[in-house]
């Protein structure tokens, strides 16, 4: 017993553990792989197919470039926002949850596996997105300090992304819900935050809702890595606004957080 | 029968692992478990029986800290379960009554990651051969049976060499053998000094396996005793037989004497005469539904 201290593992081999059981997971659920990795491609592939060829105005930008940006940023959303709150709420009807609360596994290294498989499979993701995107519509790679931009824009989003599908996760009844709910509500913020569609052709009325949500923010910042410079003078305020979209992602991570962990159960609302 | 040996397990055996006094649970109205008191030693083997909705989930479920008591008294291990953490986890193994039926990784890679969480856990494969898991070890969990699948949340409850195991109902859809496979596995554990609290609905394998039985029924104890206390509760003998076509039971104290009388009343065959002495059965179906009224009745 005396020895118990010393050979208890540590926390971040607890975290890397749950993030290789986590992967396991998801690399062998054919829904979760062909939700995160196909169903985007076949949508690349469906508006490139329609608009492909047009350019926006005369900025020389063409669609497809413009929706890589959206495509990246909504990529961000689905993983960590929709397919997390939904695999939760699975393993949390499914009485997952509650086995792993049985165990000594801390809660932080449970949360920090998940964050890190979400950074993996959406990095995948967008990798994948681009590789197809170049390929096939001569999408053009960012460069230099727009690296940068990606980066920040990256983790911040994933981060609001994952805290409000941690949140969500807690407020839906069930997995079946989760779905029904989720389902809709990402779709109406990709049709009006500038992923499908040219987010400046929407009504004005339409973007003011949009600007209330994270996508908007998400792919705004991701047009501003993706696009070249010149593109800004076309956004609605003439300008990337980048100051603004971090201060809009971190409130939203800020709220899915603090929502996240008042919330959060690891038991169904029937098993309490 | 497996009697400990040696000064200490002795010291051991008399230490209490979990004692429960007032415990009370309401789901507004609905009183889930009423002023329970129970106390199981280290090392022992405890079964709690008792119909379903009688409280013995809940009961089990707020002794393994996933459950918040409305009031009373309850430690494990010297902790308090609502207040469980990670030193606490380590000491106690859980196999839940639900199965998972959404798992990606085989038995051994369950097994294998389970065994990371804890300071000093079992062996894979020895934990694989006590469940008799060895052969289906590596194969999807989707082709799994029932039962397989049960054994491998046994094996997945004692992997990190628990002091105390909690087995909501673990042999359900088990097959005869696979039963007393686990009946085994139950008591190696118990050899090792684990103390096993089970809950079951089947009585032979309460008989079998536990050294008391609590038998639980509107959220109460109604019978705490050791299997063979609760089988010498049944003193009486039932007297059953077919008169002008109607079949006739009657229970009496003194089935020798009944008979005289019953003998001398006909003088030809009696039809389908039968003594039949209670089971651990009809003592068990006695006390949980003799209480049923007389609870409610305190109840309102």
């Amino acid at each position: 017993m005396t020895t118990t201290a010393t050979t208890r593992p540590t926390w971040t081999s607890l975290a890397l553990d749950r993030l290789v059981v986590d992967l396991k997971d998801f690399t062998r659920s054919r829904e979760q792989m062909i939700f995160i990795f196909a169903f985007p491609l076949l949508l690349l592939a469906m508006f490139g197919a329609i608009f492909g060829g047009q350019t926006l105005g005369d900025t020389g930008v063409t669609f497809s470039q413009y929706l890589m940006a959206g495509m990246v940023a909504s990529g961000i959303l689905n993983t960590g926002f929709q397919s997390l709150a939904i695999s939760i709420a699975i393993d949390r009807d499914e009485d997952a949850l509650k086995r792993i609360h049985a165990t000594p596994l801390p809660a932080t290294a449970f949360f920090a596996g998940k964050i890190a498989q979400v950074l993996l499979v959406s990095l995948v993701q967008i990798a994948i997105l681009v590789a197809m995107g170049v390929a096939l519509y001569d999408v053009q790679v960012p460069s230099g300090s727009q690296w940068l931009t990606f980066a920040w824009v990256f983790l911040l989003g994933t981060a609001a992304s994952t805290a409000l599908g941690i949140a969500t996760s807690s407020l839906l009844r069930n997995a079946k819900a989760a779905s029904a709910i989720l389902t809709p509500i990402v779709l109406f913020l990709q049709f009006t935050s500038g992923v499908f569609f040219v987010f400046t052709q929407l009504p004005e009325w339409l973007q003011h809702v949009a600007e209330v949500f994270p996508l908007k923010w998400l792919a705004q910042g991701m047009r501003s890595v993706f696009l070249p410079e010149s593109f800004a003078a076309q956004e609605a305020a003439g300008s990337w606004q980048h100051g603004l979209t971090a201060a809009v992602l971190a409130v939203w991570f800020v709220i899915g957080l603090v929502v996240a962990v008042r919330t959060f159960r690891w038991q169904r609302p029937d098993d309490r | 029968m497996r009697a400990h040996e040696g000064a200490a397990s002795l010291v051991c055996m008399t230490d209490t692992a979990i004692a429960v006094s007032g415990l009370r649970k309401t789901y507004g109205e609905l009183v889930a478990v009423a002023d329970l008191d129970l106390e199981i030693r280290r090392g022992e083997v405890f079964a709690l029986l008792g119909p379903n909705g009688a409280g013995k989930s809940t009961t089990v479920e707020i002794l393994e800290g996933f459950r918040k008591r409305t009031a009373g008294d309850v430690t494990v291990l010297g902790e308090d379960p609502q207040h469980a953490d990670r030193a606490f986890r380590e000491r106690i193994g859980v196999m839940l009554q639900t199965t998972s039926g959404r798992s990606f990784l085989s038995a051994r890679e369950a097994l294998h990651h389970a065994a990371k969480l804890y300071p000093h856990a079992r062996g894979v494969d020895d934990t694989l051969a006590a469940v008799g898991l060895e052969a289906k070890a590596n194969v999807k969990p989707q082709l799994l049976s029932g039962g397989q699948r049960r054994r491998l949340d046994v094996a997945l409850a004692v992997i990190g060499r628990p002091e105390l195991v909690f087995l909501d109902e673990p042999t359900t859809g088990f097959d005869p053998e696979a039963r007393r496979q686990f009946w085994r596995l139950i008591e190696s554990l118990k050899d090792d000094g684990t103390t096993i609290v089970l809950t079951t609905h089947y009585l032979d394998e309460a008989d079998y396996l536990a050294d008391r039985i609590g038998i639980i029924a509107q959220g109460s104890l109604v019978a705490l005793d050791t299997p063979a206390g609760l089988r010498a509760r049944a003193t009486g003998a039932q007297v059953s037989w077919t008169e002008a076509g109607e079949p006739r039971t009657e229970s009496t104290t003194t089935p020798s004497a009944f008979l005289r009388t019953l003998l001398s009343r006909h003088d030809g065959e009696i039809q389908h005469l039968e003594v039949r002495h209670p089971s651990l059965e009809d003592v068990y179906l006695d006390l949980v539904g003799l209480d049923q009224p007389a609870l409610a009745q305190e109840a309102s």
